[in-house]
């Protein structure tokens, strides 16, 4: 097989996924007599609002704290920062499920701080998205932050800058820079989540990702699914360009290390700003992750057959996922890096409608469904996958280039002696993230799934729903325990190779 | 030996006027002020870089497009070498790509190593050496290459005087043993003095053509009086 070919493998394989979700819809909507034949009422607009405002509101939420937190944490040297640090990664690694249910035994009827509001609608929706998107938040904007030159502290220093000055004329211009990349991401993150919203949202709560599998597989009502499609896919387009070239950044597991010594904010109230900040954020992320530990450590129970189908579905669309990362991030020109973010623009709701259809004919074995479930996830995890493995490859590709030019070391023998040894660590990272992504699913199992199929997450979720808090506060236990470990090696994994 | 006419290279916002005719078996200092296009000059040569217009003729023939199939040997700044395999391994792949060599071109890569004083380092990783024996891993490549024509980019900027002299001495030595053709962009004016027969000088997107070095330094080129601070 001849070099151009191969180059269109990955991107073929991804397409080829879409068109199969698409095509049932468009021929779908023929047979109607077009795209929103059953007409936009009031209720879907409103759906389309809630979807928005919940984001918007989310994204500001985390974006604030996140702007106060990253700037406390990068100013301020403290015994126990490292714990702090550490406590902020946690939510990063959490299964959606899992931390709606340590923020329902909070928050819930039943928790420490229940009763005093209703948990579920845009209260609980914008807690779940907050615990996840203001640590992503305050991660990017302190890394962000760590690109000011130590120079321009002394500098700064020298010339006597208030901590006002400081922030005008050191801090708010790179943070402005980066924000709305962030913002762009976080709000997409929100507008497309799918288990935050289907567990707390309700009915005059809910978007247009949940609307659409409730139309599809509780109302039987494809017309109306079909609808709700067209409209979220023209939403994700426009927001997926609208971050410009939103390369998903890697940040989420990168070291967090302040590089630069500050010696600003030393005032008294500069510290009292940044002690509340803190204390408040602390108060905020740690609550449900202690509750978590405390509800689940006692009823620890493990249901071998979930765990074993959830490791059947995650392993092979993690290898499935870092597979066609590796062609798209070697690759790494336009097409490729759009077909990276193809789960992003086409959403899994969508996606599982058009597979559901165009596999409606067709005997529903079981094997259909996990394979179907397998590539959903693989989809899913392309982003976080590609955004491991492109940097990693620039960087061969800047260092080495040239000189594989000149030894004429390319084909078989690049992948041997310089890529894959070059490459272990990062393959090794985004297998392990894919996983841990995989792992946690409930998205693509709820939407492609069957009764009989059980993974991890979906017993957690049934648990739940059959009021058996206690065994689901085991299970959850388990496996945020678990993928927490593998989250810290993929950390591991990501520092800077020591070799050169 | 290398020959470039009314050659000319053209980037964003950058032009170079390409005219030069270096001869066989000479020592050649690439002189001229930051961002004039002396690593351009070396990249349109080595293949890696393409005239808008004109052509590179290496030995009265018209050069190659794939830069591994030029008779030329090429030293950077830095990343020369792979961190990942040792010092054996990385002057082997000048040998064979796939890192598979018989008994000849084994002893070929112990006489290189051999040559250029790191012998005793083969099976140590690029990490664990310091930056000049790094540098001769490359040195010892270009050896086992055995390509006419050696050219290098700034190869020993990041390295201590008296460490550059030694370098400087090394590759004269191979240069005359060999009989190689080099190239040298360097930012001193005194390697040029100290190594090199002959100057190419670059400013104000021109390349001008090789002249011998004593009469490099004691043109009246206004530029090149500019350059050298004897402006006056």
């Amino acid at each position: 097989m001849n070099n151009q070919l191969i180059k269109y493998i990955a991107p073929g394989i991804i397409l080829g996924a879409i068109l199969l979700g698409l095509v049932p819809l468009v021929s779908f909507a023929g047979e109607r007599g077009g795209f929103l034949n059953a007409g936009i009422d009031a209720a879907i607009f409103h759906i389309l609002w809630f979807t928005l405002k919940q984001a918007f509101l989310s994204t500001l939420i985390s974006v604030v704290m996140g702007v106060f937190v990253a700037r406390a944490l990068s100013r301020r040297q403290f015994t126990g920062r490292e714990i702090l640090l550490s406590v902020f990664a946690v939510p990063l690694a959490l299964p959606a499920i899992v931390v709606v249910l340590a923020i329902t035994s909070i928050y819930g009827a039943q928790g420490m701080f229940g009763g005093s509001f209703n948990l579920y609608g845009l209260n609980g929706i914008l807690l779940a998205h907050v615990f996840f998107n203001m640590p992503l938040a305050t991660r990017l904007l302190a890394e962000a932050l760590n690109t000011i030159q130590q120079e321009n502290f002394r500098l700064a220093e020298q010339l006597d800058f208030s901590d006002r000055a400081i922030f005008q004329n050191l801090e708010w211009p790179v943070l402005r820079n980066s924000l709305p990349r962030i913002c762009g991401l976080i709000f997409l993150l929100c507008a497309a989540s799918f288990v935050i919203v289907l567990t707390l949202g309700g009915p005059s709560a809910t978007t247009l990702e949940v609307a659409i599998y409730q139309s599809l597989r509780q109302d039987f009502d494809v017309a109306r699914a079909l609808n709700l499609s067209t409209i979220q896919i023209l939403l994700c387009l426009v927001l997926v360009f609208a971050a410009g070239k939103m390369a998903l950044h890697n940040s989420a597991l990168s070291s967090f290390k302040t590089t630069t010594i500050r010696r600003d904010g030393q005032s008294i109230l500069a510290r009292l700003i940044d002690g509340s900040v803190l204390a408040f954020a602390v108060f905020f992320i740690a609550p449900p992750i202690i509750a978590l530990i405390a509800s689940g450590l006692p009823y620890l129970n493990i249901n071998f057959q979930a765990f074993l189908t959830s490791i059947a579905i995650a392993a092979p669309a993690a290898l499935l996922s870092v597979s066609l990362a590796w062609a798209l991030a070697r690759a790494n020109n336009f097409s490729t890096q759009v077909a990276a973010l193809a789960a992003l623009i086409v959403p899994p709701a969508v996606l599982a409608t058009g597979w559901f259809l165009a596999l409606r004919n067709f005997d529903q074995s079981l094997f259909v469904v996990v394979f179907s479930i397998i590539a959903l996830n693989t989809l899913m995890a392309l982003p976080f996958s590609v955004s491991v493995l492109a940097p990693a490859f620039a960087q061969i590709a800047q260092m080495h280039e040239r000189l594989c030019a000149q030894l004429n070391i390319a084909g078989w023998n690049k992948l041997r002696h310089i890529d894959m040894p070059m490459m272990r660590r990062p393959l090794a990272q985004a297998l392990l993230m894919a996983f841990v992504l995989s792992l946690g699913d409930l998205t693509a199992v709820t939407l492609l799934g069957t009764q009989g199929l059980i993974t991890v997450p979906s017993l957690i979720h049934q648990q739940m729903g059959h009021y058996r808090g206690n065994d689901a506060g085991g299970t959850a236990l388990l496996l945020a325990a678990f993928c927490l470990v593998l989250t810290l090696i993929a950390q591991r994994l990501g520092k800077p190779n020591d070799q050169n | 030996m290398i020959k470039i006419e009314n050659g000319r290279y053209e980037t964003k916002g950058f032009t170079l006027d390409i005219n030069v005719n270096v001869p066989a078996g000479k020592f050649c200092a690439v002189l001229g002020p930051s961002g004039a296009g002396k690593s351009t000059l070396l990249s349109i040569i080595s293949g890696f870089e393409v005239l808008k217009q004109g052509e590179v003729i290496i030995d009265g023939k018209l050069a190659s497009p794939s830069p591994s199939a030029r008779p030329i040997s090429m030293i950077f700044q830095d990343h020369n070498v792979f961190a990942h395999l040792d010092v054996w391994n990385n002057v082997a792949l000048g040998i064979s790509p796939n890192l598979k060599l018989n008994d000849e071109q084994k002893s070929e890569v112990v006489a290189a190593l051999t040559r250029v004083g790191i012998a005793h380092l083969a099976k140590r990783h690029p990490g664990e050496i310091s930056g000049g024996e790094r540098q001769r891993i490359a040195i010892a490549r270009v050896l086992v290459r055995n390509k006419p024509i050696l050219l290098l980019d700034e190869p020993f900027a990041a390295l201590d005087p008296g460490l550059r002299i030694d370098m400087l001495n090394l590759i004269t030595e191979l240069q005359r043993e060999k009989n190689l053709t080099v190239l040298m962009v360097t930012h001193q004016p005194d390697d040029a003095k100290f190594a090199a027969q002959k100057v190419i000088f670059i400013s104000d997107g021109e390349v001008q053509n090789c002249i011998s070095t004593s009469e490099f330094f004691r043109s009246k080129n206004f530029a090149a009086l500019k350059y050298l601070g004897k402006r006056t």
